[in-house]
């Protein structure tokens, strides 16, 4: 298995590795963190989650045509446009879920389950009656392509960074926001008992609405910023929901940090294996893994403690 | 002459002047043109198909629905192309035709239900439609149950041949064996890096790839061979693999939008196409639509046919295409041999002089069409067609160049030998 590399090839291959996995972890926390919030804090599970993603890169794209249509020399700096409009795109599409849909369903996880499923096709097929059913391709900025050169054999892309950069501002946002704004604290009362937040005076209606909204935004950059990995058509969001909630399961449902520690065990896992066999085989290793750890700690790597 | 007027009431040729009598209200209300030359239903449709003095009933069977619409749109929009042409050039024996379209929604038992239904109920005459293997394959027992006639356009792995199917795209050695050979020729090829999406189509690819470059390329070696699941968006480790083994040929089968992220991740790691052989059998120009031409500008694809094919045939075809689906849609290797399908049943079916599902399988083998976007095309026996083999080299506005074709149709072989 080592024996066809060199000691040279081999640090190389870990570092590369190493980075790689690292780009993979940004990934899977971008893709889980607007989940975990949803299905963590609030309950619900969201299996239009995917399509929330899409909608942000269908805006993404959207953007992109318009600049190069009408602000060419602007160009350079849509992407960053591009994420703002998507957050407010899918977080105003999650408040109006919320508000039409989700609120009737609260204390149900099982039929938002199937409301959601619901929903994520009415979603899909919109976007094929109204982007068609192609794929689209969204162009990038010169400056985000190519790889940074930093020894002989070790290169990073350039796109890997801008994704690590921005999962670590998201987070750091999403973590203040939770439990240092006063806002945070209020989305935690209502978690942990509703009818005692309502009581002291918070409203709860509108927390959760927020709350929503945040996290079908949070999907809406994380969509944006696929469009620089991967594909964008009516239904790609069903290739992320399966990771995505896999991740949030493993490292307990209710807990920012248990995602992110999920979401790098996974990817470096993924990551290392996959190089030395092949990419199906990491896959089902990893999964087996999980499956196994689940078993021994079925609230998932960091449970929160609750009073029951 | 005397036994027939002997038999007084019963006679056949009584039989006939009356059905002829018969007919000709009917006949009186048929457009000119066709009166010469439309043959009586009673002739040339003798099992009981979906055919009426004016009119034959075709199917189409594709995803419009599900994870397989992005790819089967383009066959569906050729097909109807097809069809409106045949009809304004005065349809098939005289009729118009008519088709009913079911949506298989890219769920392979879905697919044989409509399937019994487009022959059972609607008795169609023919059937264009499905893509994928599975679909294919799920297909293929109710053709052969109801003796229907299928015109199948995708590319595929070969290793199959029936009475009831006509491949009007290529088998597995028609597009992966002359490609090989060009790319060992011309680029002096001599290790190759295999990839593909992890089901039958890539899988058999690449096993008849690997058949030929170890045993029929001088010198030549698989320097890695590796597979992802469908949708697989992570392409890291791979590149890495790639930049450490350096092949001289990427060998690429990686289907549907996972195709995106692999071009976008390997431009994003440096591997610059310029510099860089990649040769593709899965990438035609719809795909680019989603990859961006920027991405992939450089890779080397091998098919039969390219949008950008310089004959008179395919400027007309393009030309009709867009007018029909709108100025900014693309043409694929798979559109074209979807266009194909109509055609080609209208020309057996006059061959043989009946829509008898038996007579035009039997009819088949020699049928050319020599109005083919792609040139020129022949049926095999094996109902497979005889083509070029083509290697396009992909620009920035998503377009492929031609810069190699075979010089004679290629023989389609299904069951290649030495290469199972």
């Amino acid at each position: 298995m080592f024996g066809d590399y060199s000691i040279g090839d081999l640090g190389a291959i870990f570092a590369m590795q190493g980075f790689a996995g690292l780009i993979l972890f940004s990934v899977y926390v971008l893709m889980a963190l607007g989940l975990a919030i949803i299905f963590g804090q609030m309950g619900v599970i969201n299996m239009a989650h995917g399509e929330f993603m899409i909608l942000g890169a269908y805006v993404t794209w959207m953007t992109s045509n318009a600049f190069q249509a009408y602000l060419p020399s602007l160009f350079p700096g849509y992407f960053f446009v591009a994420m703002i409009l998507a957050f407010i795109a899918a977080g105003a599409l999650g408040m109006l879920v919320e508000w039409g849909l989700i609120r009737h369903l609260y204390k149900r996880p099982l039929d938002t389950l199937l409301a959601t499923w619901g929903l994520s096709l009415i979603l899909q097929q919109a976007y094929r009656s109204i982007f068609g059913a192609r794929e689209v391709g969204v162009e990038l900025p010169q400056w985000m392509l190519g790889s940074k050169q930093i020894t002989d054999t070790i290169e990073v892309p350039i796109n890997g960074i801008f994704v690590m950069c921005l999962t670590f501002l998201i987070t750091a946002a999403v973590a203040y926001v939770m439990y240092k704004s006063r806002w945070g604290r209020q989305v935690r009362a209502v978690v942990q008992n509703r009818v005692m937040a309502g009581a002291v005076g918070i409203n709860t209606e509108k927390v959760d609405r927020y709350t929503f909204g945040l996290g079908c935004g949070i999907a809406g950059i994380a969509g944006s910023a696929f469009t620089m990995i991967g594909s964008t058509g009516p239904t790609s969001g069903q290739l992320y929901i399966v990771d995505t909630f896999l991740v949030v399961v493993f490292g307990g449902a209710a807990s920012l940090f248990g995602t992110i520690a999920s979401a790098f065990s996974i990817s470096q896992a993924q990551s290392t294996m996959e190089f030395f066999m092949s990419g199906s085989m990491a896959k089902v290793l990893t999964l087996l893994a999980i499956v196994a750890i689940l078993m021994m700690r079925p609230q998932g790597l960091f449970a929160l403690k609750v009073r029951k | 002459m005397a036994d027939d007027k002997d038999q007084g009431l019963h006679s056949p040729f009584r039989r006939k002047l009356l059905m002829g009598m018969a007919a000709i209200p009917a006949m009186t209300m048929l457009p000119r043109t066709s009166f010469a030359q439309a043959p009586a239903t009673s002739v040339v449709n003798t099992t009981g198909l979906a055919v009426t003095d004016t009119e034959v009933t075709v199917g189409i069977l594709h995803s419009v629905t599900g994870t397989m619409a992005i790819s089967e749109t383009g066959s569906v929009q050729a097909e109807k192309l097809a069809i409106e042409q045949i009809n304004a050039a005065g349809g098939v024996l005289g009729r118009k035709i008519k088709y009913i379209q079911e949506d298989g929604a890219s769920d392979w038992p879905n697919f044989a239900e409509k399937a019994k239904k487009l022959l059972v109920n609607d008795k169609c005459a023919a059937v264009m439609g499905c893509w994928t293997s599975a679909s294919r394959k799920a297909v293929l027992p109710v053709f052969e149950q109801y003796n229907g006639m299928l015109y199948y356009p995708t590319f595929y792995e070969g290793l199959e041949q029936s009475k009831n199917v006509i491949y009007t795209g290529q088998e597995a050695t028609q597009q992966i064996i002359a490609g090989l050979d060009w790319v060992n020729k011309t680029k002096n090829a001599k290790s190759f890096y295999l990839l593909g999406s992890d089901y039958i189509w890539p899988r058999t690819s690449n096993k008849i790839a690997r058949k030929h470059i170890e045993n029929h390329l001088k010198g030549c070696k698989v320097v890695g061979e590796e597979y992802f699941p469908l949708g697989h968006t992570q392409f890291n480790s791979v590149i890495n693999k790639i930049k450490l083994t350096k092949p001289d040929v990427i060998y690429a089968i990686i289907v549907g939008g996972s195709n995106v992220a692999f071009y976008k991740q390997l431009k994003a790691a440096g591997i610059d196409l310029s510099k860089q052989t990649l040769l593709t059998i899965s990438v035609t120009e719809d795909e680019i639509d989603g990859i961006g031409g920027e991405n992939i500008a450089g890779a080397f694809a091998c098919m039969k046919y390219f949008q950008s094919l310089d004959n008179p045939n395919n400027k007309e075809f393009v030309a009709a295409f867009k007018k029909m689906w709108g100025e900014k849609t693309v043409i694929g290797d798979v559109t074209q041999a979807a266009y194909l399908g109509p055609w080609l049943w209208k020309l057996t079916v006059e061959k043989a002089g009946s829509f008898d599902i038996d007579k035009v399988a039997a009819a088949s083998p020699g049928v050319e069409f020599k109005g083919a976007p792609e040139g020129y095309v022949r049926v095999h026996e094996n109902h497979h067609l005889w083509s070029k083999t083509r290697v396009g080299k992909a620009k920035l506005d998503g377009q492929y160049e031609l810069v190699y074709e075979t010089a004679d149709l290629v023989e389609p072989d299904p069951f290649p030998k030495g290469y199972q």
